[in-house]
């Protein structure tokens, strides 16, 4: 229930609703409760409502961050 | 898909696994706490277990919405249903709740009650405008996550003025929940948490400052992707290892110190703290469930049909409740999977795939090892 998911802002509507996009379904949500929505924004979609922006330069530094993570062999494991 | 795909990479799984291997110190446990349910779900569906050292041990916690939700509350939703003929809207997983007297609000659709699934609560308040004969109450369950929803129906329902809608507030909140868990006398022993992500999206960080540092822990606030957990478990090794406590955050891409403020000004404006809620599993928790503000009381469906709250005792074999508290396993239930299963669930942890017993049952309980359900598997 708690399942929440990313979906791309595609249109902006009257009474602060949006178009997303779904893995390809359009679907009208609400956009009430985040501050400056645009399209082409990535939002966390929860039931029916998106409750938080997802940063693309945060996610893109984590990204490289785990690929440097699963490239390198840990050092200073604690004996 | 974007923003998901990308945290499911199998090659970088096995990578960032093989870094935790050389991170853990073979001589000590690290007990884990993953307090949501959306991480139990993503922990058993990628079988991250089978890839982390064995002396890594990720220990569910109770941030399953409905596996918390006690049986009292359940009772009054039915009441709500069959003595006062409301139109109950909900959310689909507290439809198979087990109640008492083997109800539950399955069967009280069966015999007559009106109980219509929800997706969103702005269909609750489009069915009270459709039905102006009838009261049409929302059954508001969850936490922090699907509380701001909650909210904007209250809003939008008194700038209407709509008569006929109420909600039944039954959100509960992360924290104290935390608090409660490292406080209590039997407690598990635990080293860290892996903080929820979702519901830092709108809380923030900071409100789990508090009992980080009073109980000297660290928590990791990470998503829910199976590349995020195991970042988050590598953060918690090093923290350990270094015997550091406090808060620090995986999820950057979508959570702040802060949260998203507005979603939390709409909560405070219309409701407001509970002295103690009854939780399932953990008793009566301080401060850790929210009411309808008095300036939202025409509609609080508790205050509208006076329902009273009774304490009722869970099934004799259910586990659930030290289920929920971390000290037992879905497999430590002598009925998991024999006379409890998701079709026909004794206790509230086999009904959504976010409880630990139906995560179990779905992507464990036929595989001997863990590592089954692959990463890419699952992508
Ligand atoms: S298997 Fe069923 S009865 Fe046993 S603890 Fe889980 S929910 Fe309760």
């Amino acid at each position: 229930m708690c399942l929440a998911m990313p979906v791309k802002i595609t249109e902006l509507l009257p009474d602060d609703m949006a178009k997303v996009d779904v893995d390809g379904v359009t679907r009208e949500v609400s956009i009430a409760l985040i501050e400056s929505p645009a399209v082409g924004d990535y939002v966390i979609l929860h039931v029916g409502y998106a409750i938080g922006k997802l940063d693309p330069a945060e996610a893109a530094q984590t990204l490289a961050l785990m690929e440097e993570l699963a490239a390198s062999e840990a050092e200073g494991a604690t004996p | 898909m974007k923003y998901v795909d990308e945290f499911r990479r199998g090659d970088v799984a096995r990578g960032i696994a093989k870094h935790i291997a050389g991170l853990v110190d073979p001589a000590r446990e690290y007990r884990l706490m993953e307090f949501c349910g959306g991480h139990t779900h993503a922990i058993a569906r990628y079988g991250l277990t089978g890839l982390l050292p064995s002396n890594i041990r990720l220990i569910h916690g109770p941030g399953c919405p409905v596996c918390v939700l006690p049986i009292g509350r359940i009772d009054s939703a039915i009441e709500l249903v069959l003595q006062h003929q409301v139109i109950l809207c909900t959310y689909g997983d507290t439809l198979r709740v087990p109640a008492s007297n083997r109800m539950s609000l399955y069967k009280a659709r069966a015999e007559g009650g009106d109980v219509r699934v929800i997706y969103s609560t702005s269909d609750a308040l489009r069915i009270a405008r459709e039905n102006p004969d009838r009261q049409v109450v929302f059954f508001g369950i969850g936490f922090e996550t699907t509380t701001p929803p909650t909210a904007m129906a209250l809003k939008t329902a008194k700038t209407e003025g709509q008569k006929n809608f109420s909600v039944f507030c039954n959100h509960v909140l992360t924290p104290p929940a935390m608090q409660h868990l490292l406080s209590a006398g039997d407690a598990v022993e635990l080293d860290g948490f892996i903080g929820p992500s979702h519901v830092s999206t709108v809380i923030g960080s900071d409100p789990y400052q508090a009992v980080a540092k009073q109980y000297r822990k660290p928590v990791v606030i990470a998503g829910f992707e199976p590349l995020d957990v195991l970042q988050a478990t590598a953060m918690l090794v090093e923290d350990i290892n270094h015997g550091r406590d406090g808060v620090s955050t995986q999820f950057t891409r979508a959570v702040t110190p802060e949260g998203n403020q507005k979603a939390r000004s709409v909560v405070m404006e219309t409701m407001m703290l509970r002295d103690t809620f009854e939780w399932r599993g953990l008793g009566q928790v301080p401060h850790s469930a929210l009411a309808i503000h008095p300036d939202y009381a025409d509609f609080d469906a508790e205050q509208r049909f006076a329902l009273p709250y009774r304490h009722v005792p869970d099934h004799k074999a259910c586990e659930c409740g030290a289920i929920l508290r971390g000290q037992k396993q879905p497999s430590d239930c002598k009925v998991f999977g024999i006379v409890c299963t998701p079709d026909n669930p004794l206790g509230s942890c086999m009904v959504s795939s976010e409880g630990a017993c139906a995560a179990h049952y779905h992507y464990g309980r036929f595989v001997k090892s863990p590592t089954q359900t692959s990463v890419e598997e699952g992508a």
